[in-house]
C-alpha cells in the first residue's frame, strides 16, 4: 500500500510539469503579442514595452519557463494585469470559495446519488425505478448553467402561489446571487450537484445490481442477516468501490462546472475570476488560477486512487 | 419454536417440492415433485447430471430462491414444521442457525470487503446475541475446529488473502458457527483441486459425526456418495429416479440412469459431468421436456409405455425408492430384463 | 478464438481472421430495437437533423429579424415561444440554431474521437515507450476539468463557434485515447494478431483491417455519449460568451440574453435551455442504448 502510494505520487510529477508547461505556453500560444494584447490595441508604446519588461518576456522561452516554475512553487504566480495585486492574493478567498462550492456540491451529490441509486436497485424494474432513472436521465442532461437560472426564477424571483395555499404567498426563499449564508449557498449547490447525483444514482443503481447478484448476498442471506443490512452492509460496501471513481472524476467535473455556476449566481469564485480574468485579457490571473485548479484536480485524483486501491483490496499490486 | 418440538425421526423431509422458474413464455419445472427424507444424524447424497434441479431444490429448503424463481407446491418439513408455513422473520432465525448451507463456489460466496472473522461472527451476533469480543473469540474457535492453522492471524484476514480450500474452511466455519441441525453442502468441493477435496469431505464427515447434525451433500461424484454418504436421492430434470441406502445402491442399483450413472464413474476420480458417455443423449430442454419418463429418450430399455406414461415414485418393503416402470406390474418390455447386463450396450451409439 | 487459429493453421495461405462483426451487428441491431428510450433517443435525433435542415425554410420569422415593439412578448399566437430583447421571434431562432448546435456536437466529436482513436490505437499496439509517452500526454490534458481546458484554448484562439469547436475536440481526444488504447490492448492479445504478424501483414494494414473494426463499438458509444457532454460545453462556452458571436442564434447565446429578463420574461431564457436539454437527452438514450446493446452480457 505504501509502495503504491510512493508510486502513484512519483507517476504525478511529469503530469505536474506537463500541465506547468501548459499552462506557461497559453500566454506564448496566443496569435499576436501577449504584451500588446495586454496593454490593448491603441496603447503606447513605453507602455507595451513596459508590460514585456515586467513579465520577463524578453528573455528566451526556457528562461521565462524556469522563473515561471521556480516562482510559482514559492507561491508567486505573477500579478494582476488589472489590480497590480500578486495573482496568488487575488486567488486567495475565492479559492476556499469555489472549494467550498465543490464540496457542498459533492456531499450533496453523492448524499442523493447513493440514496436513489440503492432505491433503484433494490425495487429494480419498479414505478419508482423508473421514475427515478429518468429523472437522473434528465438531471444529466441539463446544462446547468439553465438549472441555474431556472432555479432564481422559481425560487429566487419566485412563483406567486394561489390564494389557497396557507402561510406562504410566493417561492422567493433562497438569494439569486452572492456567496456566504444559507439562503445564498442553496441554489449554485443544487445547480452545480445535480448532473454529479444523477451520474452517481445510475452508477450505484448499476453497481449495485451486480453486487446483489454475487454469491456472498447470497451467503449472507443464508446466514440469516436481515435483507436491510443484506442491502446496506453487505451489497453497498462492495458496490461503492466503483462509485468512489465515480465521485472523484465528479469533484473534477464540479471544479470545472463550478465556472459557469459561479458566473449564474455571482459567486465570487475561482470561476468567476478566470472569467473575468479572461474578459480582461488578465492572462497572470488567467493563467495562475488554471493552475491552481489543475493542481487541486490533481490532487483529488490522487487521493481518491489511494482510497480506491485501499478499498479494492482484490485489485492485486499490477 | 417454543413449543415442545414434535417427535420426528427426520431432520427433514421433502414431500413433492414443486420450485418452477416463470420467464416470459414458458415455466421452467426446476424441481418437479421432489420427495426424500433425511434421518436425524445422517448423511444424504444427491447426486444427478448438471442441471437437474440440485441446487434449486437446495435454495428451496432455506427459501433463498431468486426472481423468477418460485416455490410452487409441496411441503418442506423441517424437524416435523413446514417451513413454507414460517413468516419471513422466522425463516431468518433458522437460517444459518438451524440450517446452514455452504456454497458452491468458495472462491465467490465470501464477501471481499469484510474480514474472515467479521464475517463468521455476524452469525454469532444475529442468532446468539453475543458482543464483538466474544464472536470473535468463538470465530478463532471455529476456524482451529475446521482446521486453519494460526486461526488468531486469519481471522483478522480477507478472502483474497486465503486459497480457496482456506476459503471452503471458512464457509463450513461459518456454517457450522451455530451448531445447525441440517447442513445443506452444495458441491462443496468442486471448485478445488482434488487432494483438497478429500481432506474438505473428511471434514464435513468428522464434524457430522462430532456434531450430530443431518447433511444434504448435493455432488456430481457418486465416489464421493460412496465414501461419505448414509443415503442417496437420485435426480433427474427436476425429479428423484432413485432413493436407497448407499450400500444398496452401489450393490444392486436399479434405475436405468442411476447404474447408467455407476458405470460411468471414471477411474480418476473426476466428475461424472465430463463423462456422461455411456448415457446416450444428453438432458432434454426444459421446453421439449418428454411426457413419459424423463429419462425415456435416453433409456435403453424403455418402451412404448415408459414413453407415455410417468412412471409414479414407488416405495418398497425396504423402504427404497424407485422411479421406473421396469419395477412395476404395468412393465410391458422383457421380463427378464437385467437393467445392469444390458446397459453396455448403449455404448454402441458413441 | 481457439477456432480461428486452428483455422489459420490449417490453411497457411488464406488467412480469415473471425469475423463476428455482421452476426454482432444483426444482435446489436435487433436488441436496440427493442430498447424503447432508445429508439426514442434515435428518432429524436433524425427529427432534429431534419429541422436543423428544412426548418429554417419554414420559420415563421426571420432569426435576426429585430422588432423592437414586439420585445420581450410572452408566447402567444404570434410568436409561439415569444420574442427576445430585440423583439426576434425565439421560435425561430431555436430553429435556425438547430444547425448549429448539432454541428458542433458532431464535429468536436469528429475531430477529438479521430485524433483519440489514432492516439489510443497508435499506444495500445505500439506499447512500450511510444504507448508510455502518448499516455502521459493524455493524462496532462485530463489534469484538468474538461471545460476549463476548452476554456483555456478558447482564452488562446479567440472566441468564436469554430474554435469552441476545436477547443472541444481537444477536450475529448484523452477520453477515446484511453477507451481506444484498453481496447487494442484486448483485440492485440488474440492469437490471428499474432499470426497476421508472422506471416508479414504491415502494421497499418493489422491496424486498419483487423484491430479498428474489432473495437468499433465501443468508439461508436463513446462517441454518441460525447455528442451530449459536447453539446454542454460548447454551449456552456457560448453562454460565457466565448463562443457564438451575437446575432449567431446559438442556443447558449440566447440562454445568456436571457438571463438578463429573468424578472419579467423568463422564456427568453426556458426555451432555449429546453431545447438543448432535448438534443442532449436524444444523444444520451441513444449512447444509452448502444451500450446495452453492443454489451454481450444484457440480454436480447
Ligand atoms: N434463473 C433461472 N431462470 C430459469 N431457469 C432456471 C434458472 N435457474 C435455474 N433454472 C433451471 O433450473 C434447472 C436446475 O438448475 P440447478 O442449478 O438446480 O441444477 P443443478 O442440478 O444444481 O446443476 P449443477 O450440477 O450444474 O449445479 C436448470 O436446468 C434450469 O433450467
Ligand atoms: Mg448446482
Amino acid at each position: 500500500m505504501f509502495k503504491f502510494i510512493i508510486r502513484r505520487i512519483i507517476q504525478t510529477i511529469p503530469v505536474l510539469i506537463g500541465v506547468s508547461i501548459l499552462v506557461f505556453s497559453m500566454m506564448h500560444l496566443v496569435p499576436g503579442d501577449p504584451a500588446q494584447i495586454m496593454a490593448g490595441e491603441s496603447a503606447p508604446k513605453e507602455q507595451v514595452e513596459n508590460i514585456r519588461e515586467r513579465l520577463g518576456l524578453n528573455d528566451p522561452l526556457p528562461v521565462q519557463y524556469f522563473n515561471y516554475v521556480k516562482d510559482a512553487v514559492q507561491g508567486d504566480l505573477g500579478n494582476s494585469m488589472r489590480s497590480g495585486r500578486d495573482v496568488t492574493t487575488e486567488i486567495g478567498a475565492r479559492f476556499w470559495v469555489t472549494l467550498e462550492l465543490a464540496i457542498y456540491s459533492t456531499v450533496l451529490a453523492v448524499f442523493v446519488g447513493l440514496i436513489v441509486g440503492v432505491i433503484s436497485a433494490t425495487k429494480r424494474y419498479s414505478f419508482a425505478d423508473t421514475s427515478l432513472m429518468i429523472i437522473a436521465l434528465f438531471g444529466l442532461s441539463m446544462p446547468n448553467f439553465w438549472l441555474g437560472l431556472m432555479l432564481i426564477q422559481w425560487f429566487a424571483i419566485g412563483i406567486d402561489l394561489p390564494s389557497w395555499v396557507p402561510f406562504i404567498n410566493d417561492t422567493s426563499w433562497f438569494k439569486p446571487s452572492g456567496w456566504g449564508s444559507f439562503a445564498q449557498v442553496v441554489l449554485p449547490v443544487v445547480t452545480l450537484g445535480t448532473a454529479s447525483a444523477a451520474i452517481i444514482a445510475r452508477m450505484t443503481r448499476s453497481s449495485m445490481l451486480d453486487v446483489i447478484d454475487q454469491d456472498y448476498i447470497r451467503t449472507a442471506r443464508a446466514k440469516g442477516v436481515k435483507e436491510r443490512v443484506v442491502i446496506y452492509r453487505h451489497a453497498l460496501k462492495n458496490a461503492l468501490i466503483p462509485v468512489v471513481t465515480v465521485v472523484g472524476l465528479q469533484f473534477g467535473g464540479l471544479l470545472g462546472g463550478a465556472v459557469l455556476t459561479e458566473s449564474v449566481f455571482a459567486v465570487n469564485g475561482m470561476g468567476k475570476l478566470i472569467i473575468d480574468s479572461i474578459r480582461a485579457r488578465d492572462f497572470p490571473v488567467v493563467q495562475g488560477t488554471i493552475l491552481v485548479v489543475a493542481l487541486l484536480f490533481i490532487f483529488v485524483n490522487l487521493a481518491v486512487d489511494i482510497t480506491y486501491r485501499y478499498l479494492n483490496k482484490r485489485i492485486d499490486l499490477d | 419454536m417454543t413449543s415442545a418440538p414434535n417427535s420426528y425421526e427426520n431432520i427433514l423431509e421433502l414431500n413433492d417440492l414443486q420450485t418452477s422458474f416463470f420467464t416470459k413464455d414458458l415455466e421452467v419445472k426446476a424441481v418437479d415433485g421432489v420427495s426424500f427424507a433425511i434421518p436425524k444424524g445422517k448423511i444424504l447424497g444427491v447426486v444427478g447430471e448438471s442441471g437437474s434441479g440440485k441446487s434449486i431444490t437446495s435454495l428451496s429448503i432455506l427459501r433463498l430462491l431468486k426472481e423468477p424463481g418460485k416455490i410452487v407446491g409441496g411441503e418442506i418439513k423441517f424437524k416435523g414444521e413446514n417451513l413454507l408455513d414460517k413468516s419471513e422473520a422466522n425463516m431468518r432465525k433458522i437460517r444459518g442457525n438451524e440450517i446452514s448451507m455452504i456454497f458452491q463456489e468458495p472462491m465467490t460466496s465470501l464477501n471481499p470487503t469484510f474480514t474472515v472473522g467479521q464475517q463468521i461472527s455476524e452469525a454469532y451476533k444475529i442468532h446468539q446475541g453475543l458482543n464483538k469480543k466474544q464472536a470473535k473469540q468463538r470465530s478463532v474457535d471455529m476456524l482451529k475446529l475446521v482446521g486453519i492453522p494460526s486461526p488468531e492471524k486469519r481471522v483478522n484476514q480477507y478472502p483474497h488473502e486465503l486459497s480457496g480450500g482456506m476459503r471452503q474452511r471458512v464457509m463450513i466455519a461459518m456454517a457450522l458457527a451455530c451448531n445447525p441441525e441440517l447442513l445443506i453442502a452444495d458441491e462443496p468441493t468442486t471448485a478445488l483441486d482434488v487432494t483438497i477435496q478429500a481432506q474438505i469431505l473428511d471434514l464435513i464427515k468428522d464434524l457430522q459425526e462430532r456434531l450430530g447434525m443431518g447433511v444434504l451433500l448435493i455432488t456430481h461424484d457418486l465416489g464421493v456418495v460412496a465414501e461419505t454418504c448414509d443415503y442417496v436421492a437420485v435426480m433427474y430434470c427436476g425429479k428423484v429416479v432413485e432413493y436407497t441406502d448407499t450400500k444398496t445402491l452401489f450393490k444392486d442399483a436399479k434405475h436405468p440412469y442411476t447404474v447408467g450413472l455407476m458405470k460411468s464413474i471414471p477411474q480418476h476420480d473426476q466428475d461424472i459431468e465430463g463423462d456422461l458417455a455411456v448415457i446416450r443423449g444428453s438432458v432434454p430442454s426444459p421446453a421439449e421436456m418428454p411426457k413419459g419418463c424423463r429419462f425415456a429418450p435416453r433409456c435403453p430399455f424403455a418402451t412404448e409405455l415408459c414413453r407415455e406414461k410417468l412412471p409414479d415414485l414407488v416405495t418398497d418393503e425396504e423402504g427404497n425408492q424407485i422411479r421406473c416402470w421396469i419395477y412395476s406390474d404395468e412393465w410391458d418390455g422383457d421380463p427378464e430384463v437385467n437393467v445392469h447386463a444390458e446397459t453396455e450396450r448403449t455404448t454402441e451409439s458413441y | 478464438m481457439s477456432q480461428s487459429t486452428e483455422h489459420i493453421e490449417n490453411t497457411r495461405t488464406v488467412i480469415k481472421p473471425p469475423n463476428p462483426r455482421f452476426k454482432n451487428w444483426k444482435i446489436v441491431y435487433r436488441k436496440l430495437k427493442k430498447n424503447k428510450s432508445a429508439m426514442v433517443g434515435g428518432f429524436l435525433i433524425l427529427f432534429l437533423i431534419i429541422v436543423a435542415i428544412i426548418g429554417p425554410y419554414f420559420t415563421p420569422y426571420a432569426p435576426s429579424t429585430q422588432d423592437i415593439l414586439n420585445k420581450l412578448q410572452s408566447p402567444s399566437a404570434d410568436h409561439w415561444l415569444g420574442t427576445d430583447n430585440f423583439g426576434r421571434d425565439i421560435f425561430s431562432r431555436i430553429i435556425h440554431g438547430t444547425h448549429l448546435t448539432l454541428i458542433v456536437g458532431f464535429f468536436s466529436v469528429l475531430l477529438g474521437g479521430a485524433a483519440g482513436v489514432l492516439i489510443g490505437i497508435t499506444a495500445g499496439y505500439y506499447g512500450g515507450r511510444i504507448d508510455s509517452i502518448l499516455m502521459r500526454l493524455m493524462d496532462i490534458l485530463l489534469a484538468f476539468p474538461s471545460i476549463l481546458l476548452a476554456l483555456a484554448i478558447v482564452t488562446v484562439l479567440g472566441g468564436s463557434l469554430q474554435n469552441v469547436i476545436i477547443a472541444v475536440a481537444i477536450s475529448s481526444v484523452p477520453v477515446f485515447a484511453r477507451i481506444v488504447r484498453g481496447s487494442t490492448l484486448s483485440v492485440k492479445k488474440l492469437e490471428y494478431i499474432d499470426a497476421m504478424r508472422a506471416l508479414g501483414a504491415s502494421d497499418a494494414r493489422i491496424i486498419f483491417k483487423h484491430i479498428f473494426p474489432n473495437i468499433t463499438s465501443p468508439i461508436i458509444v463513446q462517441a454518441t455519449l460525447n455528442i451530449a457532454t459536447a453539446i454542454l460545453s460548447a454551449s456552456g462556452l457560448s453562454f460565457l460568451g466565448l463562443g457564438a458571436q451575437p446575432p449567431q442564434p446559438e442556443w447558449g447565446a440566447m440562454l445568456s440574453d436571457g438571463r438578463n429578463f429573468l424578472y419579467n420574461a423568463p422564456h427568453v431564457a426556458l426555451f432555449p435551455g429546453l431545447a438543448i436539454v432535448l438534443v442532449v437527452l436524444a444523444f444520451n438514450m441513444l449512447g444509452d442504448g448502444l451500450r446495452d446493446a453492443f454489451d454481450p452480457k444484457t440480454k436480447e
